[in-house]
């Protein structure tokens, strides 16, 4: 009983709590970049949870047997292994993704949310609860992203899902599918999410050197933030 | 509390001496500089320039008053602020504009980039020049769609462009002597664009107003003259020398767009431009150099707006440059003997 309330628990908070994207400010290039419509939004999030599960799943069966030393390649291996696997199922059926997706899709090997994830979790816990935490987080970076997706397809194309919801007779606010566009509603979601854990006595999500790494736990440059080998790179 | 009921007088911090000045009033003596500018619009393209203004000035007050209600902030729709972003932001639209368009550019302009920031005083870059950019970014067709000068009055149309974008065009293909600009039948003439005679923004075109506006400004010591002047002094040095010499294709330059109206009333802003002299120096110089780079190398005619925006994000860099010295401070030389 106790097993499957914190597996529950392993689950929900990489959807809320500790959504990868709006509270723990990780992987905000694809964020930004293919969140222009629904449709790729969905499918940048889908491909990124697929790899997450399955490179938390293999990382954890494999925390014993990798050198401490030679940790962070051998994740990417891994990592590197599942993207390139999704990439060619997506090329194969569903080119139109593929092509909206561009190069974002191989970037998936270095989104520190699936290295974070490995690294901070999957490399300590069993596999069982780093399936279910990969899951949580995949489907916390979705939610994101579809959030972002529908905000910036809607005002930005009036559309939702390659459907016309607002009139075509009114012309939409094409600067929310350019870049400037993304910037804004990333930054109104986060204050949202901000706003909202704040009513909930939650800490703000807010670069603060080494406390608010997700990497804090293991990283072995804690303390000197210029040699920060963790936090945002992709 | 008890120590400070006792005491008979009060010890305040200084300036002991104060000035009448008010927000609200320089607001109100910048509102009456932008009236000659809404009155040639007005004589120009006709009364929607009123229905255009309005929308925005109304729209500015009423997302000022709702949004700091909202923010449980003190109202400050009284200071006048909101009515001068809103005229600006009008002027910077074209006149056939669709009115929800200019709403919502001035609920962008307020909430956005003045109450998210802290209100007055405390957005750092020009509210209504962002209202405009948002605008055009999102809607370029309707942002350059220009009427003609007196079409309210059926007057036939004959230019299609506006002038700046002819004389883009006519700079690229290598030609802007005086001759070819005389004789490109599609630009108005200079003293055209000095009255005003030509497509554009409606509170830009009217070049006699604008100045009419600042020459009041600089006598009631709103703003001093020295951002506008060396702003368009930089603006028409650099077209003098890219124009190979040619002083019409400088004036065209210098009327043309929107270079009046944003270095009078927008570079001029007090809470996003430097506050002591070398900083204005530095600043106004900036702007002209980016107009120009815009005008002559980018792909939108026009580079006005960009360019303000740009230096009013550097402002707090270039005050961090030219903090004054104390008087009587000496720096120390390095490998100077102590005492």
């Amino acid at each position: 009983m106790a097993e499957k309330k914190s597996l529950a628990k392993e689950f929900s908070k990489g959807i809320i709590i500790e959504n990868p994207v709006l509270r723990l400010v990780l992987g905000t290039c694809p964020t930004l970049a293919v969140t222009t419509s629904v449709e790729s939004a969905l499918g940048m999030g889908a491909a990124a949870a697929i790899v997450l599960v399955c490179s938390n799943i293999v990382i954890s069966a494999l925390r014993k047997v990798i050198p401490q030393k030679v940790r962070i390649p051998a994740f990417i291996v891994v990592i590197a292994g599942f993207v390139s696997i999704v990439q060619m199922l997506v090329k194969a059926f569903l080119p139109q993704i593929d092509e909206q997706l561009g190069v974002y899709l191989p970037l998936i090997v270095v989104n520190c949310i699936i290295l974070g994830r490995a690294e901070a979790f999957a490399s300590k816990n069993p596999v069982l609860a780093s399936a279910v935490d990969g899951l949580g987080m995949g489907v916390g970076f979705t939610a994101a992203l579809l959030a972002m997706g529908t905000i910036r397809e809607l005002l930005g194309a009036g559309t939702f899902f390659g459907a016309q919801i607002i009139p075509a007779s009114i012309s939409p606010m094409i600067i929310f599918i350019l870049p400037p566009g993304g910037f804004f509603v990333f930054g109104m979601l986060i204050a949202l999410s901000n706003k909202l854990a704040e009513r909930k006595g939650k800490p703000k999500a807010e670069l603060k050197g080494c406390e608010g790494c997700p990497m804090a736990a293991t990283c072995s440059m804690k303390g000197d933030e210029n040699k920060c080998e963790g936090g945002e790179k992709a | 509390m008890e120590i400070q009921k006792k005491k008979k007088f009060t010890v305040s911090a200084s300036p002991h001496v104060r000035s009448g000045e008010t927000t609200t009033g320089i607001m109100l003596d910048v509102i009456i500089a932008l009236m000659p500018a809404l009155i040639a619009s007005v004589i120009i393209f006709g009364a929607k320039t009123l229905a255009v203004t309005a929308v925005t000035v109304v729209t500015c007050v009423l997302s000022e008053y709702i949004s700091r209600k909202i923010m449980k902030r003190s109202n400050t729709i009284g200071d006048l602020s909101a009515v001068v972003t809103g005229m600006l932001l009008a002027f910077n639209l074209p006149v056939d504009i669709p009115l929800w368009m200019a709403a919502i550019g001035a609920v962008v302009s307020i909430v956005v980039v003045k109450q998210f920031f802290g209100g007055i005083g405390q957005n750092f870059v020009n509210p209504a020049l962002v209202g405009r950019i948002v605008l055009m970014s999102s809607f370029p067709t309707a942002m350059s769609t220009w009427a003609q000068p007196y079409a309210w009055k059926g007057v036939a149309a004959v230019t299609s462009a506006s002038p700046l974008a002819e004389i883009a065009t006519m700079f690229n293909s290598g030609d802007v002597s005086t001759a070819a600009l005389k004789a490109n039948q599609a630009l108005p003439s200079l003293g055209e664009m000095f009255i005003g005679q030509r497509q554009g923004c409606l509170g830009e075109v009217c070049a006699v107003a604008l100045l009419l506006g600042g020459v009041y400004l600089f006598a009631r010591k709103v703003i001093s003259p020295l951002i506008p002047a060396l702003y368009v002094g930089t603006v028409a040095v650099i077209m003098f020398i890219a124009g190979g010499g040619s002083f019409t294709f400088m004036m065209y330059e210098v009327l043309g767009g929107g270079l009046l109206l944003g270095a009078i009333f927008m570079a001029t802003d007090y809470t996003t431009s430097p506050i002591n002299t070398k900083g204005k120096i530095i600043y106004a110089i900036g702007c002209g150099l980016i107009t120009c780079v815009i005008r002559l190398f980018g792909s939108l005619p026009e580079g006005v707006s960009f360019s303000i925006i740009l230096m009013n994000i550097l402002v707090p860099h270039i005050e961090k440059l030219t903090t004054p010295k104390p008087f009587g401070y000496v720096k120390e030389k390095k490998g100077a003997k102590k005492a």
